[in-house]
């Protein structure tokens, strides 16, 4: 498929109606929703000097916050890839009852409304919640510090794990791990050096995938956050406060800041997906 | 342990393989070391793991929601759906979600059918455009809005002009919808009807049928089951959207508050009982449309075979 449209250089002579109108719409409909509301950012942005810029992004409050949101979107990740990890393994290669039914919980916090998911969570954490309870005994208070923005972070981030790497181990070959073991291969051995090189392009897109989200994520955070500036408090929810502030460009100027991350981080998953295609198409 | 075995082995085993293969398959069946899988209690210990994990972040949370909202008995559950804001709110949702859905439906249906059907250059390019919603953050995606049409955007002096008001009201509540669930359509359709080429239309076109009858009567029953996953998917990131409606929403009770904004509300107010009713009302919606995801994904499987 790509290999043939690169080598044409037009739009292939084709026998089905509706090109121009089709893509006129698609194209017009695109312009509008997404590129000149996202435009809009970039020109407001645009309308601060340069000082101005960096003035509102250094400000200790603005780089406590991003760092909240990248420190922690980066350890949910982390956090994800190894029980993820381990929920793909048990999924794909165990039996056990119910299967179904926990491979199906898996997609919940995709389709659970993030508010919903945030004040359930924070119930639970909370100091009289049931995992809370048990938690503050040992001294360990999760709602209303980071802590809870890393669980809030991670319930998000699970399904972009174990959804991308769950269909790449399910088709895996067995053969080869066996081919390994027959040559004397202990099984630790066939896992790091046939499995998980064979797995890895998957993780590493999982990973950036549940980063990525996360960094952004709003919702289930601001409940089991506390919210406290310097200490728990995330970039979305900054932009917000300064909005409700009308302090406009301030609002302005951090949004520009977290959209340039998620296009890199969007160039970086691109990558890391055709990575992913190409490593399986040799080894499939 | 048994059943541990059987998925552990069964796949290679159905499969006709080359005779040393077949050796060592037998080896790693028959013979002294496991090949192939992990001791008992690793397995074990790797199952409990991996369903503690699900329990504590996925599991016990939805449990949460309903136990809250049911904590103070029926009576009360009830009392806090039909109270006249809340209904306000689902009423407001429904229609947010009607029209972004329908947009998004028909907009992903003509998107898949220029970028599928058809070779042309920059056609990854615009898969991307498609897919950049999903990686800006909510609250971003609400900004966004309110600098092209807020008091201080980039149009206010037009709308003022003409006195339409977008933002703090349900324009600007379903363009902000519409921004966020932009991609799921599109991005079901557009790899299975690239898949599915363009040979059926091509014959019916030459059999003389026009574009739309060809559209109606080849295409959209081909992709129908793709087509109503991604409307399901967008139906319930529409009714569920809290960052980017909550920014542009103005947050006023019985007006512009969707259910997510009104469960914040409550909450805020510490009725939290009522929160987790409302809350509940999405929990189930989310159930079902995962319910049904699951009876399309097999019927999509299905059609695969």
């Amino acid at each position: 498929m790509s290999l043939s449209s690169s080598r044409i250089a037009f739009r292939q002579q084709s026998v089905i109606p509706g090109f121009g109108l089709t893509m006129g719409l698609t194209l017009t409909w695109l312009g509008l929703i997404v590129l000149l509301p996202l435009s809009a950012l970039f020109i407001k942005t645009s309308e601060l000097s340069f000082e101005r810029f960096i003035a509102i992004v250094t400000a200790a409050r603005t780089l406590h916050a991003l760092q909240v949101s990248f420190g922690l979107a980066l350890a949910a990740a982390l956090v994800n890839v190894v029980f993820g990890a381990i929920v793909v393994w048990v999924l794909v290669r165990y039996e056990f009852p119910f299967k179904k039914g926990v491979d199906a919980l898996i997609d919940i916090p995709f389709a659970l409304p993030t508010a919903v998911a945030g004040i359930a969570l924070t119930a639970l954490y909370a100091e009289n919640g049931w995992v809370g309870s048990l938690l503050a005994p040992l001294g360990i208070q999760v709602s209303f510090t980071p802590l809870g923005i890393l669980v809030a972070l991670i319930f998000i981030g699970l399904p972009f794990v174990v959804r991308t790497v769950q269909p790449v181990l399910a088709d895996l070959d067995q053969e080869l791990e066996e081919a390994a073991a027959s040559l004397g291969a202990t099984r630790t051995q066939t896992l790091i050096k046939v499995v998980l090189p064979s797995i890895w392009p998957a993780l590493l897109t999982g990973f950036a995938l549940a980063f990525a989200r996360a960094v952004g994520e709003y919702g289930s955070v601001i409940f089991i956050a506390g919210n406290l500036p310097g200490v728990s408090e995330i970039a979305p929810l900054l932009i917000v406060i300064r909005l409700e502030e009308f302090r406009y460009a301030d609002a302005t100027a951090i949004a520009t800041v977290m959209l340039l991350a998620s296009f890199a981080l969007l160039l970086v998953i691109n990558r890391l997906q055709r990575w992913a295609e190409l490593r399986g198409s040799r080894h499939g | 342990m048994n059943a541990l075995d059987h998925t552990a082995h069964g796949h290679g085993a159905s499969e006709g393989l080359p005779s040393a293969l077949e050796q060592s398959h037998a080896y790693a069946h028959h013979g002294g070391r496991p090949a192939r899988t992990e001791p008992p209690a690793v397995r074990i210990a790797l199952t409990v793991i991996a369903l503690a994990f699900i329990g504590l972040f996925i599991g016990l949370p939805l449990i949460t929601v309903f136990y809250e909202a049911l904590k103070r008995g029926w009576a009360a559950y009830v009392a806090a759906l039909i109270e006249p804001d809340a209904l306000a709110a689902i009423r407001l949702t429904l229609i947010v979600a009607a029209i972004s859905v329908v947009a998004n439906l028909i907009f992903g249906l003509v998107a898949a059918w220029a970028i599928a059907k058809f070779e042309f250059p920059g056609k990854s390019l615009l898969i991307t455009l498609i897919d950049l919603p999903f990686s800006v953050s909510p609250v971003v995606a609400g900004l966004i809005y309110v600098l092209l049409f807020g008091a201080q955007g980039l149009f206010a002096a037009y709308l003022q002009a003409w006195d339409i008001k977008i933002i703090f009201a349900l324009p600007g509540i379903v363009l902000a919808t519409i921004f966020v669930t932009f991609p799921f359509v599109a991005r079901e359709l557009i790899p299975l009807m690239q898949e599915q080429g363009t040979s059926e239309e091509e014959a019916a076109i030459s059999l003389g049928a026009s574009g739309l009858s060809t559209f109606f009567r080849v295409t959209l029953p081909n992709v129908k089951w793709a087509l109503l996953y991604g409307v399901l998917l967008c139906n319930a990131r529409a009714m569920g959207e809290f960052g980017a409606v909550s920014v542009v929403s103005g947050h006023v009770r019985g007006l512009t508050n969707t259910m997510p904004l009104h469960i914040e509300i409550l909450y805020n107010e510490y009725q939290f009982v009522a929160s987790f009713a409302v809350a509940s009302l999405l929990a189930l919606l989310a159930l079902v449309t995962l319910i049904a995801k699951t009876i399309l994904e097999h019927r999509l499987a299905e059609e695969d075979r």
